[in-house]
């Protein structure tokens, strides 16, 4: 059976080059690659009713946005030989929902770049590589 | 390491505190002839004639909005009326003057007047506390795991969350009633008001859990993904259901006409009404006079959030508010404790005062329903607001959004209410006079001052932003209404958020005083309505609760942590 590795992305450049770099490993070891995309999310945030009511339809054109804008090209550029690339999009904090997928898919690695996006989304980003290393029950690779 | 240390302190701090109210309690029981004594002077005080606002309280026709929310009704209020005002008063005063009193008729009890509204309410509390095997003790816990996400599918992360569900809830329903509307509970009703206060809190509890599953089951899905529901839909659907169409059209509408009026007045113009006091308060009177003003920019906020669809300014006030009761909290908690050596009396006083109602109009019954309708009024269980704001949540699980809204009437009334009485009641044990002649918001605010002699100025920031929010939630629940009669075009919305807009200002300004004694009645009559749905609906609620507890035994629903 082949094996299954993750790789976490945030549509930034340092977010590509690890899934390039997870592409070639997965390459490598004839392995199925998991691209997953987190859109930060948190359940403990104050909203109006108006939003709330939105909300469904608006995670609906979130996911739809993620998928045709960043992972869509992504999956396009990369090879990954004879093994299978499978895009995900989520919602949640990036480093417990990439958990939580790899546990799921039974994944045996994660892949994921140092630093993300600037501002905001780099210290966001930024901790996710942190979190996953503390966190994480299979080895994690951090691209630079 | 550190968060042992802080944990134990706090142990070690109950623990003292728990022995100190017990031993003080017991040399303190002597004490409690004099306490009461203490209470009749507070009692006699607060019926005096330089109160009449407080008589109208009693009084129902000295003004319905002051005996509703307990707050003095302001502004432009004192003005004699002229030109517009006083046209608008000629014709609508009758009108408000009779639905006022058919809603708000009162039975006379041993000397107190009982509302039969606020009655109709409790009973309602009571059977559905009753029929559903006090939900409200059982589903505590569980309520508490949910909003901390124990059960939340990280598949259907980013829906609304149960937290954000509550959040939005809690936010229109906690304003300025819990600060000043307290003082005057406690001051015409005596301590023992407070008691009663927590009693029905805990009753709310109940029909908050029953109307916020309904408003889930029963809410109408349009084809754009986008939900609306509440009361009006579960009314309509619910009667239909059991071969009452026609009933059940009547009952969606009326609750609807209700719902939509009510926002205009009790959530819109006598919260922007309330805001200007406050500002002007702060301002030292600087404001006098421009209302108008005051009424223009805020109606331009409020514009801007609804209408103009900036959120930021919406997500601004919501993220501030939750943090402000927080805030509020918090030092009233520490007011609590340094007045910790009169602390076991004033409870005290509210155990003694509940059952002999000593210096209250009506004894203890007065006291008791004093205590109930502040409660009724301020956590709005029965009334059906908080249905509608649940209702916008996604969940496949109706009974989940009933478990939750457990907690609005225990974090408004049981928490918050209670915590602002403790203050007052310390503060009156210290001083039986520290307020002088305060009432109301300015009544709590002279009890903080006690302690910290800066308090007013936050707390004033407070009220006015927990009037916004109050402004913001209560727009949503007109619109419901209005989309409810008038279909949910965004024409059709844009013309009610104008409406509504024009009447934050027009709050400020207006002496509208018998408009606003219409909307508080028909805020109050459409809980006639929603309770006897309510009792029509319970069985199913009650099946859909069994069913779910049943498969949480199971396993077959299952902790995600």
């Amino acid at each position: 059976m082949s094996q299954t590795m993750l790789v976490g992305i945030d549509g930034s450049a340092p977010g590509s080059r690890a899934a390039e770099f997870a592409a070639s490993v997965a390459r490598a070891q004839q392995a199925n690659l998991l691209v997953v995309y987190v859109i930060p999310w948190s359940p403990f945030t104050f909203n109006t009713p108006e939003e709330n009511e939105s909300r469904h339809r608006r995670r609906e054109e979130e996911i739809e946005l993620a998928r045709s804008k960043v992972l869509a090209p992504l999956l396009d550029s990369l090879n990954a030989g004879d093994g299978k690339v499978e895009g995900l999009v989520r919602h949640g904090r990036p480093a417990e929902i990439i958990n939580h997928v790899a546990e799921e898919r039974n994944a045996s690695q994660i892949f994921i770049g140092r630093t993300g996006d600037s501002g905001l989304k780099d210290i966001l980003f930024g901790s996710v590589a942190g979190n996953l290393v503390q966190t994480a029950s299979i080895p994690v690779t951090i691209i630079p | 390491m550190n968060r042992i240390t802080i944990n134990g302190c706090f142990a070690a701090l109950r623990a003292a505190a728990i022995v100190a109210a017990t031993a003080a309690l017991i040399a303190a029981a002597p004490a409690v002839a004099q306490t009461q004594t203490q209470t009749q002077t507070q009692g006699d005080r607060a019926l005096s004639p330089t109160q009449a606002w407080i008589e109208g309280i009693e009084d129902p026709s000295l003004g319905y909005r002051a005996w509703i929310h307990g707050i003095v009704p302001a502004a432009a209020e004192a003005e004699a009326p002229s030109g517009i005002d006083a046209a608008i008063n000629a014709f609508t005063a009758p009108v408000a003057s009779f639905i006022g009193k058919v809603v708000f008729f009162r039975i006379e009890v041993f000397g107190a007047g009982l509302p039969l509204v606020v009655l109709w309410l409790v009973i309602g509390a009571v059977f559905f506390t009753l029929y559903m095997n006090f939900i409200n003790l059982r589903g505590f816990k569980h309520a508490i795991e949910l909003v901390r996400g124990d059960y939340a599918d990280p598949n259907s992360h980013g829906e609304v969350s149960h937290f954000q569900a509550l959040a939005t809830a809690v936010s229109g329903t906690v304003g300025i009633g819990n600060i000043g509307g307290v003082a005057v509970a406690v001051t015409v009703g005596g301590a023992g008001a407070t008691f009663w206060l927590i009693v029905a809190g805990f009753l709310g509890m109940s029909t908050k859990f029953v109307e916020c599953t309904l408003g889930v089951k029963y809410r109408q899905e349009f084809e754009d993904g986008h939900v609306s529901g509440g009361p009006m839909y579960y009314l309509r659907k619910g009667f239909s259901d059991r071969g009452m169409h026609g009933f059940g059209k009547f009952m969606g509408a009326f609750y609807a006409i209700g719902i939509f009026i009510g926002a205009l007045g009790i959530g819109n113009m006598f919260q922007s009404n309330q805001a200007y006091v406050q500002l002007n308060n702060v301002a030292g009177g600087a404001l006098d006079g421009l209302g108008w003003l005051v009424g223009l920019v805020m109606a331009a906020v409020v514009f801007m959030v609804i209408v103009g669809g900036i959120k930021s300014i919406a997500r601004v006030t919501e993220k501030i508010v939750p943090f402000m009761a927080l805030f509020y909290c918090v030092f009233a908690l520490i007011v609590i404790f340094l007045n910790s050596a009169v602390l076991p009396q004033a409870v005290a006083n509210i155990f003694a005062g509940a059952f002999t109602g000593e210096g209250v109009a009506g004894g203890a019954l007065g006291a008791l329903i004093i205590g109930f309708q502040r409660a009724v009024f301020s956590n709005e269980a029965g009334i059906g607001s908080a249905s509608i704001a649940h209702s916008a949540v996604k969940t496949d699980e109706p009974v989940t959004e009933g478990i939750v809204s457990l907690l609005e009437p225990f974090i408004d009334t049981i928490v918050i209410c209670t915590i602002t009485a403790l203050v007052i009641g310390t503060a009156q044990v210290a001083d039986p006079y520290f307020a002088g002649d305060a009432q109301g918001v300015a009544m709590t605010s002279a009890a903080f001052a006690r302690e910290f002699s800066w308090f007013p100025l936050p707390l004033a920031f407070a009220a006015v932003l927990f009037a916004f929010s109050t402004m913001i939630s209560w727009s949503y629940y007109g619109l419901k209404g209005w989309s409810y009669l008038f279909g949910e075009s965004a024409k059709s919305q844009i013309n009610y958020k104008v409406i509504f807009c024009a009447f934050v200002a027009l709050g400020c300004v207006v002496q509208l005083g018998p408009i606003l004694d219409i909307s508080d009645a028909l805020v109050f009559l459409i809980c006639v309505p929603n309770i006897l749905g309510l009792y029509f609906l319970a069985p199913i609620v009650k099946k859909e609760m069994n069913s779910y507890f049943a498969r949480i035994d199971s396993g077959e629903i299952k902790k995600y942590k």
